[in-house]
């Protein structure tokens, strides 16, 4: 090896060791005095199981609704032509520019309007849709050949059809993308949740782990063996889904 | 044509335009309104005009909140560009272990911010923490990081004889140690856009450069950074979008009531959450959200207008 990649990994592994010093410690951390028996205190001392029910029923079912409601919404947007077309799109591309905080107060009244506060339906029907997964599909809609469509008109295939058994296995990259994403999103959402629950029966992790911070601030095995077990999950997924993660972040240039 | 069909792209739309105008549009146009009345605990009694407005420009405490974000913004952007883009260049090409370290430096962008920040608050602990215990073992003074509210600048300066005051004491080391741990999250999100940048840059440029006889240095000033510059915009502008919004490392490291040592790790949003839901002063907490908003827009717009759409879909 030459000099210069020496040097190269040298620095490289330095950093990723900086970067990684903070999983390592609340690892060790965990392990310290009770061992193992530290993640089952910590399991058994707050209803972790009943935040994790949770937060996987909050994230499945945002995932299905993002994906019908997405699916339709950029069929629509990227394969049709009709009047006001290109301004409700823009109703919709306007959405994003204003980011969550802004409209969280106003949220919750029309939520307590609704009497959802403290519901699973104040956790998941906002986010049934997801305005930048409709950007994604529609962009990759666009570029499907038209002739493919036609040709399967003719093969006696219907509108929805088309969308079903063509469009959409030719956009799995795609799908898989807005898949990670609002996985990503739901399971790490913290503000919202925080906002729009009370009781403890319907915590999600990410807010059961913050009270249970907030109890337990001087039992440092106890929180990082919980901060363990909440990381897990999506560790996991991103092993697995590692390449086409960091691809996908590093195409559509989006952020939590 | 059938109805049918004239009718049936609007109803592939239904489902998320529901969603989108009752739990989006009608939100953000009532919390423009609401910045007008005096919505509080015991509902909505009338418009008020400007006064949430007036009220806001003379809030000491908002003006804080204020202070603090652009501290925070001012400390984690330049750190967030200047770490990544040395790891991009670092990592460009052909590199041995390119995915373990990708996936190293990665790793905090997926993991949760609560969980980070659990992690972060016992690694700052004052007593027993694992800094304060490497900084004592190499013989230093152990600090107390999160607790800290004095200045950065006052206690560089102190020991020399100067006491900075107000705005010159700089922001306290409570907020630099959340400072530390954004920049740390970030790092790998923003080294991977640096990356794909760098890969858009076309190899001729370089080819062309090595001819003319350009080293490393200038190769990098003359070639690179100037390419590269779209791709450093759109990590500018969208960092400090994302840094004027940081809520839940505030909220779980310096925790309620109080946003930190003497209100000095207090940013905007968390500001606008403890108006809004611990004292339910709706109007008020509406006209915060107007404020982050349009500073958000302005930030948005100028990206729009100068910065190369870089956004690929290959």
């Amino acid at each position: 090896m030459k000099s210069g990649q020496l040097l190269k990994q040298f620095l490289l592994l330095a950093g990723g060791i900086i970067m990684l010093m903070p999983f390592l410690w609340m690892i060790s951390t965990s392990l310290e005095q009770g061992g193992v028996h530290n993640y089952v205190e910590a399991w058994n001392r707050v209803p972790f199981a009943r935040y994790f029910l949770n937060t996987i029923i909050v994230t499945s079912l945002t995932l299905i609704g993002v994906l019908i409601t997405t699916s339709l919404a950029a069929y629509s947007f990227g394969t049709m032509e009709y009047p006001g077309r290109d301004k409700l799109f823009l109703l919709f591309l306007s959405t994003m520019m204003v980011p969550q905080p802004v409209y969280l107060a106003p949220s919750y009244v029309i939520l307590a309007k609704l009497g959802w506060i403290d519901t699973y339906l104040a956790l998941i029907v906002p986010w049934i849709t997801n305005v930048f997964s409709i950007f994604l599909l529609r962009q990759h809609f666009k570029t499907l050949p038209k002739s493919l469509f036609e040709a399967a008109r003719l093969d006696g295939c219907s509108r929805f059809g088309y969308l079903w058994r063509v469009a959409l296995p030719l956009s799995k990259s795609v799908i898989a993308t807005i898949m990670l994403f609002n996985i990503v999103g739901s399971w790490n959402s913290f503000m919202w949740p925080l906002v729009v629950t009370h009781s403890e029966k319907l915590r999600v992790l990410q807010v059961g782990l913050s009270y249970f911070n907030q109890e337990q601030s001087s039992n440092y095995q106890l929180l990082m063996a919980a901060s363990t077990f909440s990381i897990l999950p999506l560790l996991v997924l991103f092993l697995l889904a590692q390449k086409h993660l960091v691809a996908s972040y590093s195409r559509s240039g989006m952020k939590d | 044509m059938r109805t049918g069909s004239r009718i049936s792209p609007y109803l592939y739309i239904l489902p998320a335009l529901i969603i989108v105008i009752c739990f989006r549009t009608i939100p953000i146009i009532a919390s423009f309104t609401a910045s007008f009345t005096d919505y509080d605990i015991g509902g909505f009694h009338g418009f008020v005009g400007f006064s949430n407005y007036e009220r806001m420009f003379t809030d000491a405490r908002f003006w804080n909140s204020v202070s603090n974000t652009v501290f925070f913004v001012l400390g984690v952007v330049p750190a967030g560009i200047a770490i990544p883009l040395v790891l991009a260049m670092l990592l460009r090409g052909e590199l041995r272990g390119k995915t373990f370290y990708r996936t190293i430096y990665f790793l905090p962008v997926v993991t949760s911010a609560v969980a980070v920040s659990v992690v972060w608050t016992w690694l700052f602990k004052p007593e027993a923490g694992p800094i304060n215990g490497i900084i004592i073992a190499l013989g230093g003074d152990p600090l107390m990081w999160l607790r800290e509210p004095r200045g950065i600048f006052e206690m560089m300066l102190s020991p020399m004889g100067f006491q900075p005051k107000g705005i010159f004491a700089g922001p306290s080391l409570a907020l630099v140690s959340l400072m530390i741990v954004s920049i740390w999250k970030s790092i790998g999100y923003n080294t991977v856009l640096f990356l794909a940048g760098l890969e858009n840059i076309p190899n001729n440029y370089y080819e062309a450069a090595k001819l003319d006889g350009a080293g490393k240095w200038g190769t990098f000033r003359h070639v690179t950074w100037p390419l590269l510059s779209p791709t450093t915009f759109y990590v500018l502008i969208m960092s400090t979008i994302a840094s004027f919004q940081t809520f839940a490392l505030v909220y779980v490291m310096t925790p309620p009531p109080g946003g930190g040592p003497l209100g000095t790790t207090n940013v905007i949003v968390f500001y606008l959450f403890q108006k809004a839901f611990d004292r339910f002063d709706m109007g008020y907490a509406s006209a915060i959200s107007v404020f982050l908003f349009i500073v958000l827009l302005v930030l948005t717009i100028i990206q729009r207008r100068f910065g190369e759409r870089r956004v690929h879909y290959s």
